[in-house]
């Protein structure tokens, strides 16, 4: 489809079997590597830790409280070792966080597996600082004007993942159902957790 | 460097596209890319700055035409060709090769001696104290380095107002270049929309920003 897409080049494949085999020679790849390197993010497509870690936020105060503060403890709960670069964004009534990476393609992968495309494409990329408000209206998340859009640009190693307002009626959810509701979108900022079909308010 | 792919604040790119249930690669050989940085990167022949540097020095229209991973065989292809692990011409020579002979089998070599002593992760101890705090008045440089830097176009010259401190962290702009990790201190600093874009900037937006100490001054030095 889109012009910012890939295509199966033939002379980019060349290119890549070359250099495929070239550092097989070189000792820089191993067979099977490929493979074990891409399986995690192909086995797990969906926002991975991400959505856990704001279900739980979600129903305990002390864990938003420590998620928003220092989330290095919150992610070795679930597994996530020593990684001390995530920076949690809470959504309020007042504020949105969204975040892009203008130079570049920096994305919270520990906790959201790979970025799609449009992430990285130049219309996300070049749009996202100058005219936030516009670019959500245009992908389907109207901002209202009183509230505060804050635009985050990952341009060190911090990486930022956005903690959404919980949806209404979701009253009386366990931490399974909130995360299986959760979808990468929110996390990033260009939309909302919706609010389930059929319920009642929370 | 001044490279189109300092592209906060342009137009003319039109709508963000959004392909339903895109898949995590499309094609094998972007498999293939994504697995090939970490043989070299943990062998220290090149590191994440390095890598940067070399996508934002590819021909402008080139960068602007090539896919995602297009962009990484190009820098992983340029660093690899520069720290001189690829001869010139090895990899022309190689495509011609396996042309003529698909079924062509590598023998698997042993691995490189690693380079450098490349620590992990991208904090470091602090040496000086941290010229900032939350609340200051900064003001982004106006530089325009030739090199790798993380200090955006739209940003220099911008003033704005420290929201945290980030950190002792490996400096890109010199560790990009084989220059060591000279680390400085990070901070998070917002800026205003009306700002950064005068009188386009919406209201009630602001730009939250990672910059090293030295892409800073304090408000009043302008």
């Amino acid at each position: 489809m889109a012009k910012f897409h890939s295509t199966a080049d033939p002379y980019i494949v060349s290119r890549v079997r070359a250099l495929e085999s070239l550092l097989m020679e070189k000792g820089l790849l191993e067979p099977g590597m490929v493979d074990a390197v891409v399986a995690r993010f192909e086995n797990d497509t969906g926002p991975m830790l991400g959505a856990r870690l704001v279900a739980r936020a979600w129903l305990d105060p002390e864990f938003k409280r420590q998620l928003v503060t220092d989330a290095t403890p919150c992610l070795e709960a679930f597994g996530l070792n020593g990684y001390d670069l995530l920076v949690i964004l809470e959504n309020t009534p007042d504020v949105h966080n969204l975040v892009v990476c203008t130079l570049c393609s920096c994305y919270p992968w520990q906790v959201l597996g790979l970025p799609p495309t449009w992430y990285k494409s130049p219309p996300y990329r070049s749009r996202a600082v100058l005219e936030p408000r516009a670019l959500l209206a245009e992908m389907g998340l109207i901002v209202p004007e009183a509230k505060e859009i804050r635009v985050w640009d990952s341009s060190a190693e911090l990486r930022y993942m956005v903690l959404p307002e919980r949806p209404a009626g979701t009253a009386g959810w366990s931490e399974e159902q909130l995360a299986a509701l959760i979808t990468r979108d929110p996390l990033i900022g260009v939309a909302l957790v919706p609010t389930p079909a059929g319920a009642g308010p929370a | 460097m001044n490279g189109v792919h300092d592209m906060g604040g342009m137009h003319g790119f039109g709508p963000v596209e959004v392909e339903q249930n895109e898949p995590v690669f499309h094609w094998d050989w972007e498999r293939t890319v994504y697995a090939a940085i970490s043989g070299p990167m943990r062998r220290g022949i090149f590191n994440l700055d390095a890598f940067r540097r070399g996508i934002e020095s590819m021909e402008p229209v080139h960068y602007l035409r090539a896919s995602y991973y297009e962009r990484w065989l190009e820098t992983i292809i340029s660093n690899l060709e520069e720290q001189r692990v690829l001869a010139p011409g090895e990899l022309d020579g190689r495509i011609v090769d396996l042309t003529a002979n698909p079924d062509l089998v590598v023998v698997t070599g042993r691995p490189p001696a690693a380079r450098l002593a490349m620590l992990p992760g991208f904090r470091r101890p602090a040496l000086t104290p941290a010229r900032f705090a939350p609340g200051d008045a900064v003001l982004a440089r106006n530089r325009h380095t030739a090199g790798h830097t993380r200090l955006p176009r739209y940003i220099r010259a911008k003033r704005g107002a420290v929201h945290a401190y980030r950190g002792c962290m490996v400096f890109p702009d010199s560790n990009a270049h084989g220059r060591g990790e000279a680390p400085e201190h990070v901070y998070s600093v917002r800026f205003e929309a009306a700002e950064l874009w005068g009188e386009s900037g919406g209201r009630r937006e602001a730009v939250y920003i990672d910059l090293w100490e030295s892409y800073l001054l304090p408000a009043e030095e302008r």
